[in-house]
């Protein structure tokens, strides 16, 4: 059984703006589901299963599925943070080739922007029940310096540098220049990034993704849906997912979850790392994109700040273009969740309707890939490989 | 130079023995006696067999860094890390009482402990 081939992709919306006082969470999955659906060719009704994650207000989907006013047969509230989104997108095919819906609708929205969260330098006060959280709150884990471990680490056992992470900014910032909606529009350089003030050693504040406010939505459906629809036709072809926490002690900070999920999306499509033609690669910090490209078989372990440098991320330059929207690092990480962000770029570049400047030619095969949580500690990974059929 | 509050743990029922252990300077660690392994954070179950026979060990409080990051955005900055005990298991702990800029990974540092809000007592460690 496999979902290859069993559904595609056949709405895709980003909401444009980057922060909004002026809307509620509900309003904006509100729009971004009316704008999923609305490119591809489809109405509210015609949605027949629903799927969100931890940025839904309410109990799981049931008060947006309220408020939305959808009649389901399907629904699914997997939560694993910025990767939920991918995990949505394979969990969706898995029910369309199940019958178990046809028309999956797939919304992300938060305002953490207008918000004033202070998204990144803040250690999270969680559930007291959380079994990690009393070994971990007291000594100030943030995102930041959580995700900042594992460079350190990377940069002890593979002499990776500050420049090479710096590469991976410069190549989002290039790509950024041609998105209007972009919150970081200028192209910045390796001595920008290395010159801006350290949030968490060794991380720069231009290692960090971006604050903002947005949304998205994804429309997934079934073959015999599609095949009425008039948009390129995006097909499912591999998914992967894994969590990857602390091993009981046993913790390794040198590798994330997209050890395990993706080489399970690769061997679903039947294709290597070598055939995809433009990689969404989370972006949370740079730190997060290098590790990401070694563990999916870009290149080898250790060997990511090398990869990373001179340019080889750059659509139109290198050999791995990727985030051609800007990414999380430069265009948005609305509800500090990128993984929705990732699909759509991704679903751009197969449809061709990328900005031309960072289109790349002729791109039949591309992955998606999500980390969603704490890279130093807990995190869920989803690779998603996608065809243009 | 300012002080950093450093917040309370909650402790439960099962590991209200590792802070109480804390509290009189000493660090426990659970180790199965089925398998032989011990673990960080102390759990009921033991992480790698499911064996319910544990048993509480102190640690000898020497270990080396496995990594850290100095949080410079912060009131008062400090140094978050994983350490890596004698014993195997490596613990998300902070490194304090030292120049951040000589931190290296691989240093040894032993044992300290340091007050919590609510009197219970944080395990951190410093370079030896």
């Amino acid at each position: 059984m496999t979902i290859k081939g069993k559904a595609y992709v056949a709405g895709a919306f980003e909401h444009p703006t980057r922060n909004a006082p002026d809307k509620s969470v509900a309003q904006l999955h509100a729009e971004c589901a009316k704008g999923a659906l609305e490119d591809a060719g489809l109405s509210k009704d015609d949605v027949d299963g629903y799927f969100c994650a931890g940025d839904a207000p309410g109990m799981g989907p049931l008060s947006l599925v309220d408020y939305l006013n959808l009649r389901l047969r399907h629904v699914d509230s997997t939560e694993t943070g910025g990767s939920s989104y991918l995990v949505h997108v394979a969990h969706a095919a898995e029910a369309i080739a199940l019958g178990k819906c046809s028309v999956a609708l797939i919304t992300l929205a938060g305002r953490p922007k207008s918000e004033g969260m202070a998204t990144g330098t803040a250690p999270r006060q969680g559930n007291p029940a959380q079994p990690d959280l009393q070994f971990e709150f007291p000594y100030g884990p943030t995102v930041v310096n959580m995700y900042a471990m594992c460079a350190m680490r990377h940069m002890y056992q593979y002499g990776t540098t500050s420049e090479q992470l710096a590469w991976i900014k410069v190549a989002a910032s290039q790509h950024a220049q041609h998105n209007p909606n972009a919150v970081l529009r200028d192209v910045v350089s390796v001595k920008d990034v290395i010159e801006s003030p350290i949030v968490a050693s060794p991380l720069h504040r231009l290692d960090c993704c971006v604050i903002s406010d947005g949304g998205g939505a994804l429309v997934v459906v079934a073959p015999e849906v599609m095949k009425n629809l008039n948009r390129p036709r995006v097909k499912i072809i591999g998914a992967g997912e894994a969590p990857k926490g602390q091993f009981g002690g046993d913790v390794d900070l040198t590798f994330s979850g997209a050890s395990w999920s993706g080489p399970r999306a690769f061997a679903e499509a039947g294709v290597k790392p070598a055939d995809i033609r433009y990689a969404s690669i989370y972006d949370s910090f740079t730190i997060t994109v290098l590790m990401q490209i070694e563990d999916l078989g870009f290149c080898a372990k250790g060997e990511g700040g090398r990869f990373v440098a001179d340019g080889n991320l750059i659509s139109g330059v290198g050999k791995l273009p990727f985030n051609t929207d800007g990414g999380g690092l430069c265009n948005n990480h609305p509800a500090n969740r990128g993984g929705m962000t990732k699909v759509i770029e991704a679903v751009r570049q197969l449809r061709g309707e990328a900005h031309p400047a960072v289109q790349v030619k002729d791109c039949a095969l591309a992955l998606a890939q999500g980390t969603g949580g704490v890279l130093g500690s807990r995190h869920g990974s989803a690779t998603l490989i996608l065809e243009r059929e | 130079m300012s002080i950093r509050k450093l917040p309370a743990p909650e402790a439960n029922p099962e590991t209200s023995p590792y802070w109480e252990a804390a509290k009189k300077g000493v660090l426990l660690l659970r180790r199965c006696t089925a398998c032989g392994r011990a673990h960080h954070y102390p759990r009921a179950l033991c992480p790698f067999c499911f064996s319910d026979r544990l048993e509480w060990q102190a640690a000898s409080g020497k270990g080396s860094i496995y990594s850290f990051s100095v949080m410079q955005r912060a009131p008062v900055p400090y140094a978050i890390a994983y350490v890596t005990l004698e014993e195997g298991p490596t613990m998300l702990t902070n490194i304090v009482d030292c120049d951040f800029a000589s931190l290296r990974i691989g240093m040894t540092v032993r044992l300290v402990f340091k007050p919590a809000e609510g009197g219970a007592a944080l395990p951190m460690f410093t370079p030896d």
